[in-house]
């Protein structure tokens, strides 16, 4: 137990001198991305880009898949890591225009781990992995872009001619794609 | 002069009766003293977090129980809503400062109190505001805001060769009510469980998975995520985020949720449903609040006088049906993100010569860490910064500059902390450096 009366009779008589300048203490999630980072075990087809080294929380995940649909393509995804990491997962957004059945126009990804399913374990690299693995397993059961799931679920050919033709840059349907091959 | 001597005499009688005299279901360790009377009366400034529901609560208990130094603090005002429950306001305060209103109603009617206001938020004061009070009462509806306090209250610790330094703690007694459910809990910063040791107590935001939302909508609640997460993005209506106070904001969401609803046939999307969703706002009971500030503020008195054995340290109270207490103690997390992070202190006999490598070679190299490769983050003036990392290459490459500088060349000041992460412990360690030569010159 502690005895508040007494306690602040002795702070008053040895009054401590506080501690020098404005030195704020580091969140939780600093502590954690910091953790996160440090320990990031990046597949060889994946890279990061730091704007700003003092500023983990922000930055961005290159995605270069090296078999599957979107072999030689290029994937930009921007990472945003909250002040309430990690109890909130962090704001995944997909930076390049990709013909996915996942993955919808203005960049939204359905990954369950990005929400529902999210967990405080989880680290960075969870993420990581999990949107590598988007691109070797689109799956047409949880589609955001549903033109692209159709297709996928109805004839993986005529899929895969469409995957190549967004990333090498046309018009697949009525909309069209950027560039995105390496 | 002598009978208002008399009549404040009188004020105390009740409490005297606790606070002069031993009683069998005192704590073992109390004395009785009538300076604790005195000292409760003017020396034991508390802290109100949040001038709503429970604040008006709390402000009135705490000041009715002799506390005459209250400070008040929120920065919310007063809405018409608010009237029903939250008695310290009337329709002419509509629009003003919750805390001001507050503290005026109660430095009018109360006599020889001083209730000072702060119509602000928690975060625009600093660790040197909080230091100020004994206790921290408070009443939110917001569990960013309870981390908040919980993560100032822990930063105030101070430990003297690991041992906590009990002069630092400043109790925390916190209550939180939820219609007809609330709860109630004190906790002793770094010595009992914290607000961060016992987060997966909240319940979890609901979320929908974001492809039901796109193509599967079910639920009137999937039409109002789909204006909410999908819409409002896209379209950008007034070019501000999304704000649920504003009923513009919310009128358009319902709108969207509406159109969304009767295309695939969903009943149930209503413009509350939508402030539900969007603002997660639960109903208020006014008889629950009073309930669980009553409870707060008798913690609150047992602690500054230490008469009665406080709670220990968790109570919840349901009163849907019938009514409902039990008190358990929750928990200190032992590897909590907050409270278990006792900084280690590293001490430096000279920074002016000591290279960051140096201090990195101690970590790998000394029996105590052996750290296979440790990354180093620290905070300068409220911003973070990157030491070290040779993880990343980018980082390592643009950071690598920083190991042949020393301590005072990299700005980092005596007493500060360093972050340091490494795969051989499960948590990053804090370590506060210590400088010998104090009063080295910073460029």
């Amino acid at each position: 137990m502690i005895k508040l009366f007494s306690l602040k009779q002795q702070k008053k008589d040895g009054e401590s001198s506080p501690r020098s300048g404005n030195q704020k203490k580091a969140s939780a999630a600093q502590l954690r991305i910091t953790k996160d980072i440090n320990e990031l075990n990046l597949p060889k087809t994946c890279n990061t880009e730091f704007p700003d080294p003092d500023d983990l929380l922000t930055f961005k995940l290159i995605i270069c898949p090296d078999e599957g649909f979107y072999k030689l393509g290029r994937f930009v995804f921007s990472f945003k890591v909250g002040p309430n990491y990690p109890h909130e997962p962090p704001k995944v957004k997909c930076e390049t225009q990709v013909y996915h059945p996942n993955i919808d126009l203005q960049g939204n990804v359905c990954l369950n781990i990005l929400r529902e399913d999210w967990k405080p374990v989880l680290t960075i690299n969870s993420v990581v992995y999990g949107l590598q693995y988007l691109f070797l397993e689109p799956n047409p059961e949880d589609p955001l872009n549903k033109e692209a799931a159709e297709v996928l679920a109805s004839n993986r050919r005529v899929f895969e001619t469409n995957v190549q033709k967004a990333m090498r840059g046309g018009y697949v349907g009525g909309t069209y794609f950027e560039r995105c091959l390496k | 002069m002598a009978e208002c001597h008399e009549a404040d005499q009188k004020r105390w009688n009740n409490l005297r009766k606790v606070l002069e005299r031993a009683g069998p279901f005192c704590h073992p360790e109390f004395e009785h003293d009538s300076d604790l009377l005195t000292f409760i009366l003017t020396s034991c400034p508390i802290l109100i977090i949040g001038a709503g529901g429970l604040g008006c609560e709390l402000l009135k208990d705490l000041v009715l129980m002799g506390f005459q130094q209250i400070h008040i603090i929120d920065m919310d005002t007063i809405d018409l809503s608010n009237l029903n429950r939250q008695f310290l306001f009337r329709r002419k305060d509509i629009g003003c400062s919750k805390a001001e209103v507050a503290a005026a109603f109660i430095n009018k009617r109360v006599t020889n109190c001083q209730i000072i206001p702060h119509f602000c938020k928690i975060q625009d004061k600093d660790e040197s505001f909080y230091r100020e009070f004994c206790m921290i009462v408070c009443g939110l509806d917001s569990i960013v805001a309870r981390r908040w306090i919980n993560g100032m209250l822990v930063s105030l610790l101070e430990y003297e060769d690991g041992v906590l330094k009990t002069t630092s703690i400043i109790p925390l007694v916190d209550g939180g009510t939820e219609g007809f459910k609330g709860n109630a809990r004190v906790i002793l910063p770094g010595m009992s469980a914290c607000v961060e040791c016992t987060l997966d107590l909240y319940p979890p935001q609901i979320t929908y998975p974001l492809c039901t939302i796109a193509n599967t909508p079910r639920l009137p609640e999937h039409c109002i995520e789909y204006a909410k997460v999908m819409l409002w993005p896209k379209e950008n209506p007034f070019n501000v985020p999304l704000d649920g106070d504003d009923p513009q904001h919310t009128g358009w969401i319902y709108e969207k949720s509406l159109e969304r609803a009767l295309e695939f046939n969903i009943p149930g999307v209503t413009y509350r449903l939508v402030q539900g969703v969007i603002k997660n706002i639960i109903p208020a009971v006014a008889s629950t609040n009073a309930v669980i500030a009553g409870i707060c503020a008798t913690e609150v008195f047992k602690i500054a006088t230490n008469c009665y054995v406080p709670l220990k340290n968790y109570l919840v109270f349901n009163d849907v049906d019938g009514i409902y207490t039990y008190t358990y103690e929750a928990e200190k997390k032992e590897n909590c993100l907050v409270c278990s992070q006792i900084p280690q202190t590293l001490t430096i006999p000279d920074p002016t010569k000591m290279k960051l490598k140096e201090i990195i070679a101690l970590f790998t190299e000394s029996s105590q860490y052996q750290m296979k490769s440790p990354g180093l983050t620290t905070m300068i003036d409220g911003k973070s910064k990157t030491l070290y990392m040779s993880a990343i290459k980018s980082i390592e490459e643009r950071t690598r500059k920083n190991l042949n500088k020393t301590l005072v060349e990299l700005d980092l000041r005596d007493g500060c902390e360093i972050l340091v992460a490494d795969a051989t412990s499960p948590n990053t360690m804090v370590v506060r450096l210590n400088y010998l030569s104090a009063d080295v010159e910073m460029k």
